[in-house]
C-alpha cells in the first residue's frame, strides 16, 4: 500500500523537472496534468482501497533520506489514508480541469514544474511519520504554490499577494517548528516517539497554540487569514482551486495529527481557544465574502468560512473529549472530517467555476458578468450544483456535515464546565449566522455573474468552456450530491479515523431504514438526504411538467418590465454592492469601518452622481499594520549596521567576545 | 613536570603577553614591526621550549616556522612594503596610549578569570598556557581596533594568530598538520592583506582606513 503512495509520489517529483522541458512543447501541458491525473488517481484509489479495506493496518517505510541518523518515516493509517484520498481526488479534480484549462495558461513555464511538485509536497506531508520530512514537505508545498501565486507577476496585486504569502507561511513553519521542537525535546523527530513520550501539560497547552498559529496561518482562521484572499486568487484557477479545497486541508491535517494524536488527553480550554478562534472566523470570513465583487476573491473568503467550521468542529470533539464524552466527540469530530472533504468537493468545484468564467470572459468582476446561464449553460449547472452545496442546503453534501456540527453543538449542555456551556452555544450562533450568510453570498454570487443580462461585451460574447474543465466539474458535482444523498457511506468509512483520533465512532449508519442517519438516536434526530431528493425532484418535475403541459403554449417575446424606466443599459441591473447593501449597512460601519461616499454634481452640470463605498479590513489594520510598521521602524534603525568602518565592525566583534567572555567568567 | 620547567615555559608566555603590551603603545610603524618580531621570536622560543618539554618533536616544526615566518620573513616583508610606501614617519593611534593599556591590563584579567573558571580539571601548565594565549589574542583584538593604520592592523592580526599558536601549542597531542594549515593560512592572510594595501594605496595615497570611509560617505 504505501509502496505504492511512495512510488506515485516519486512520480509526481519526476515529472516536475520534466515540466521545465515539456513546458516549450506544444502538447507538453497536456502530458504534464495527463501524468499528474494518473499519480494522484493511483494515490487516490490507493487511500480509499486502504481506508475502506484495511483501515486498521498501519504500514509504514523508512528511506534513507533527510537527517542521516533519522532518515525519512512515513506511515500510513487511517486519518493519513483519508487526507490522502482529500488530497489527490482534489488534486485528480484539478489536473482533469487543467488539460483543459491550460490554453488560458500564456506563460506554462511558470506553473508546469511546480504544480507536480506541490502535489507531491502535500502528499508527503500528509504521508510523513517524523517531525523533520513534515517540516521539510510543509515548506516545500509552501513554496511551490507561492512560486505559482506569483506566475502572473506582472500584475503589482499578485507580487504584493506572493509577499505577504511568503511572509505568512514562514511565520507558520515557525510555529510549527517550534511546536516540534517543545514536542521533539523529550522523545526525537520520529512521531511514534513522541506518541510513546508524554508531554507535560503545560508543554502540550504551548504546543496547541503554536499548532493553532502555524496550522491556522495556513488554513486561514482570522486573525491569521490576510494572506488568504490575497493569494488564492492569484494564482492560476485549477492551482486555487487546490489551494483553497486541498491545501487548507493539508493544514488541518497537520492540527489534527499533533493535537488529536501526537499529544496526550485534552484539556478543556485547548477546546477553548480553538473554538474562539473558530466560531468568529466563520462569521467574518463569510462576511468578508459577501462584500467583495471578484468571484475568486469571495471563494477565498468563503474558504475562511468553512475552515472556520471545520475548526470548530474539531473544538468541539477536543472539549467533548477532554470531559469525557468520547461518542460526542466522534460525532464532532466526523462532523469536522465530512466538513473537509465536502469542502474540498465543492470549493475545488467552485473555483474550476470561476476558472472558466474567467477563461471564457476575461473577468473575474461580477459587476461585469452577468446573463453568463444562456452563454454556458453546462458551467453554470455546475456552479449551481456548487453553490447550493456550498450554501449547506439538502440534499447536498454542506448540509449533512453542517448539521452534524449542529447536532455536536446541541449535546453542549451535557458538558459539566460552565465555560464550554457558555460558550459552545455562542459559537453555535456565529455559525448559524455564517450558514445564513453563506446562502446570501452565494446567491449574490450566482446571481449577479450568471442570472441577468450581461454587464460588458466580454460576458456578452463568452463561450461554454472545453470538455475536459467540464467533466472535472461535473464529476465533483455529482460526488456533492452523492455525498449529500447517501451520507451515511461517508459516515462509516470515517470511523476507523475517529475510533483512531478520539477513540470512539459514531453509531453505524449503514443498513438502517431508507439510509437515513441517525447521528445519536432515532428519538433525537435523524435526516434522510435521499428522501430529500427524491421529494425535490419529484416536486421538481412534476410541477415542470404541469407548467409545459397545462399552462399557454402560445409564446410571445416582450420587453421585460423595467420598473418605468425606459433605458435598455444592463449597468442599471440590480449589481452585486446593491445586493450586500443591507448587510454592509447593519455590520458594515463595526466590522469593515465601512464609508459610503456620496458625489453630488453642482445643479446645472451634467456629471453623473458618484456612489463610492470604502471598506477596511479592521483586522490588517489593527493587528497587522502596526506590526508592519514597528518592524518598518526597527529595520530601518538597524539598517545603519550595514554601513559601519570597518574598524567599529572590528570593535563589535571585540565587545561581543569580551561580554560572552565576561558571561562566563561571572 | 619539574618545577624549573614550568617556570620557564610561565616565563616564555609571560613575555608573549608583555611583548603584546609593548605593541599597543608603539605609534611608529618601524618600532610597532620590531616588536613584532620580538613577539614572534619569543613565541618560537616558547613553542621550542614546549616541545622540549612535552618532549615533541614536532612542535620543533612548529617554532621553526614561528621563527622564519613570523620574525623574519614578515616584518622585513612589511619594512620594505611601509618604505615603498613611504608611511615610515606616520604616528597613529586612535585611543590614548593610557586608556588602552588600562584596557590591555582588563583583558589580561578577564582572561585569566575565564580559564581559571573554565578549565578547573586541566593540568596547570596547559591551564596557564591557555590563560596567556587568550590574553595575547585579546591584546591583538585590541590593536586591531586600536589603530587606523591598515599595516598596523595587519601586525594586529599577525599577534592575534601567535596567540592561537600558543594556546595549540600549549594542549597535548595537537596535530603537526593543523599547525602547518594555521601558518599556511596566516601566510595567505598575509600576502592577500599586501596586495590590498598596495590597492588601497593606489586608490586612495594612503594606507589610513579612514580615507576608505570617507570613499563610502561615511560621517564620522
Amino acid at each position: 500500500m504505501i509502496a505504492v503512495a511512495l512510488w506515485s509520489v516519486a512520480a509526481l517529483l519526476a515529472l516536475a523537472p520534466a515540466g521545465i522541458v515539456l513546458s516549450t512543447r506544444p502538447r507538453g501541458s497536456i502530458i504534464l496534468y495527463g501524468g499528474c491525473l494518473i499519480a494522484t488517481s493511483t494515490l487516490c484509489v490507493t487511500a480509499l482501497s486502504d481506508l475502506l479495506f484495511f483501515p486498521h493496518l498501519t504500514p509504514s517505510a523508512t528511506l534513507p533520506i533527510g537527517l542521516p541518523w533519522l532518515g525519512a518515516h512515513f506511515r500510513l493509517d487511517a486519518l493519513s489514508a483519508f487526507f490522502l484520498v482529500v488530497v489527490n481526488l482534489g488534486g485528480a479534480a484539478a489536473s482533469l480541469f487543467a488539460l483543459g484549462y491550460f490554453r488560458h495558461e500564456d506563460s506554462p513555464g511558470r506553473v508546469l514544474p511546480f504544480y507536480p511538485a506541490y502535489l507531491a509536497g502535500m502528499n508527503v506531508v500528509v504521508l510523513a511519520n517524523d517531525a523533520f520530512s513534515f517540516l521539510v514537505a510543509w515548506e516545500f508545498m509552501s513554496l511551490t504554490s507561492w512560486a505559482m501565486v506569483v506566475s502572473h507577476h506582472r500584475e503589482a496585486e499578485n507580487v504584493r499577494a506572493g509577499y505577504v504569502y511568503l511572509l505568512m507561511a514562514s511565520f507558520g513553519t515557525l510555529a510549527l517548528l517550534l511546536a516540534f521542537g517543545l514536542l521533539a525535546s523529550g522523545a526525537g523527530y520520529d512521531f511514534d516517539a513522541i506518541r510513546a513520550s508524554h508531554p507535560s501539560v503545560a508543554v502540550s497547552g504551548v504546543v496547541v497554540i503554536l499548532m493553532l498559529l502555524g496550522a491556522g496561518s495556513k488554513a486561514g482562521l482570522v486573525p491569521l487569514h490576510a494572506w488568504l484572499p490575497l493569494a488564492h486568487p492569484a494564482a492560476p484557477s485549477h492551482v486555487s482551486g487546490l489551494m483553497s479545497g486541498v491545501m487548507t486541508k493539508v493544514a488541518v491535517y497537520g492540527f489534527v495529527r499533533i493535537v488529536f494524536d501526537l499529544l496526550p488527553e485534552p484539556v478543556w480550554w485547548w477546546s477553548m481557544v480553538v473554538l474562539l478562534v473558530g466560531g468568529p472566523s466563520a462569521t467574518l470570513g463569510v462576511l468578508y465574502a459577501l462584500m467583495q465583487r471578484d468571484i475568486k476573491r469571495v471563494l477565498a473568503y468563503s474558504t475562511i468560512e468553512n475552515i472556520g467550521i471545520i475548526f470548530t468542529g474539531l473544538g468541539l470533539a477536543l472539549a467533548f473529549k477532554a470531559e469525557g464524552l468520547d461518542w460526542v466527540a466522534a460525532l464532532a469530530f466526523t462532523a469536522a472530517m465530512l466538513h473537509v472533504f465536502n469542502h474540498a468537493l465543492f470549493k475545488s468545484l467552485l473555483f474550476f467555476g470561476a476558472g472558466a468564467v474567467l477563461g471564457a470572459t476575461g473577468e473575474r468582476d461580477m459587476e461585469k458578468l452577468g446573463g453568463l446561464i444562456h452563454r454556458m449553460p453546462k458551467t453554470a449547472f455546475a456552479v449551481l450544483v456548487g453553490c447550493v452545496a456550498i450554501s449547506a442546503l439538502p440534499p447536498f453534501n454542506g448540509f449533512v456535515s453542517e448539521w452534524l456540527t449542529f447536532q455536536a453543538i446541541l449535546l453542549s449542555p451535557q458538558l459539566p464546565s460552565w465555560g464550554l456551556k457558555l460558550v459552545i452555544p455562542a459559537v453555535g450562533g456565529l455559525l448559524a449566522l455564517a450558514a445564513a450568510f453563506a446562502a446570501a453570498c452565494f446567491v449574490k454570487l450566482y446571481g449577479i455573474s450568471f442570472l441577468g443580462r450581461p454587464r460588458s461585451d466580454v460576458a456578452a460574447s463568452a463561450h461554454e468552456t472545453d470538455r475536459f474543465s467540464l467533466t472535472a466539474m461535473f464529476v465533483l458535482a455529482a460526488l456533492c450530491l452523492v455525498a449529500g444523498i447517501l451520507p451515511g457511506l461517508f459516515i462509516d468509512a470515517l470511523a476507523p479515523v475517529s475510533k483512531d483520533m478520539v477513540g470512539n465512532i459514531m453509531p453505524h449508519q449503514v443498513g438502517l431504514q431508507w439510509l437515513t442517519i441517525v447521528p445519536i438516536a432515532e428519538s433525537r434526530s435523524s435526516y434522510n438526504g435521499l428522501l430529500v431528493f427524491l421529494f425535490a425532484a419529484l416536486c421538481g418535475t412534476t410541477a415542470a411538467t404541469a407548467i409545459h403541459r397545462f399552462a399557454s403554449d402560445r409564446l410571445r417575446r416582450a420587453p421585460a418590465w423595467d420598473c418605468g424606466y425606459p433605458d435598455p443599459n444592463p449597468a442599471i441591473q440590480y449589481s452585486a454592492s446593491s445586493f450586500s447593501q443591507p448587510i454592509r449597512r447593519v455590520f458594515g460601519s463595526v466590522i469593515f469601518a465601512a464609508r459610503e461616499i456620496g458625489e453630488m454634481p453642482p445643479p446645472s452640470s451634467p456629471a453623473p452622481a458618484r456612489l463610492q463605498v470604502e471598506l477596511h479590513d479592521l483586522i490588517w489594520d489593527v493587528l497587522y499594520a502596526p506590526i508592519a510598521k514597528v518592524i518598518g521602524f526597527a529595520t530601518d534603525r538597524i539598517n545603519i549596521l550595514q554601513f559601519l568602518t570597518i574598524r567599529r565592525y572590528l570593535t563589535l566583534v571585540f565587545v561581543a567576545l569580551v561580554v560572552l567572555l565576561l558571561v562566563v567568567a561571572l | 613536570m619539574s618545577s624549573l620547567q614550568f617556570d620557564i615555559a610561565h616565563l616564555l608566555a609571560g613575555s608573549l603577553v608583555l611583548a603584546s603590551f609593548m605593541m599597543l603603545y608603539q605609534d611608529r610603524l618601524y618600532a610597532l614591526l620590531n616588536v613584532y618580531a620580538l613577539h614572534a621570536g619569543v613565541l618560537a622560543l616558547s613553542v621550542a621550549w614546549q616541545a622540549y618539554v612535552q618532549q615533541a618533536p614536532h612542535l620543533y616544526v612548529t617554532a621553526l616556522i614561528a621563527l622564519v615566518f613570523k620574525a623574519i620573513i614578515i616584518p622585513v616583508a612589511l619594512h620594505r612594503i611601509i618604505k615603498r610606501l613611504g608611511i615610515h614617519r606616520e604616528i597613529e593611534n586612535a585611543i590614548g596610549i593610557g586608556l588602552t593599556m588600562m584596557a590591555g591590563i582588563g583583558l589580561v584579567a578577564l582572561s585569566m578569570v575565564v580559564m581559571l573558571r573554565v578549565t578547573p580539571s586541566a593540568d596547570a601548565l596547559a591551564r596557564e598556557d591557555l590563560a596567556f594565549a587568550l590574553s595575547v589574542v585579546l591584546l591583538g583584538l585590541l590593536i586591531m581596533v586600536t589603530r587606523r593604520n591598515a599595516v598596523s592592523q595587519v601586525v594586529g592580526f599577525m599577534s592575534l594568530e601567535n596567540g592561537l599558536v600558543l594556546a595549540a601549542t600549549g594542549a597535548k597531542g595537537m596535530p603537526l598538520v593543523v599547525e602547518i594549515s594555521v601558518a599556511f593560512s596566516v601566510l595567505i592572510a598575509f600576502i592577500v592583506i599586501g596586495i590590498f594595501l598596495f590597492r588601497i594605496r593606489e586608490r586612495f595615497d594612503s594606507v589610513d582606513v579612514q580615507e576608505l570611509d570617507r570613499f563610502r560617505g561615511e560621517r564620522r
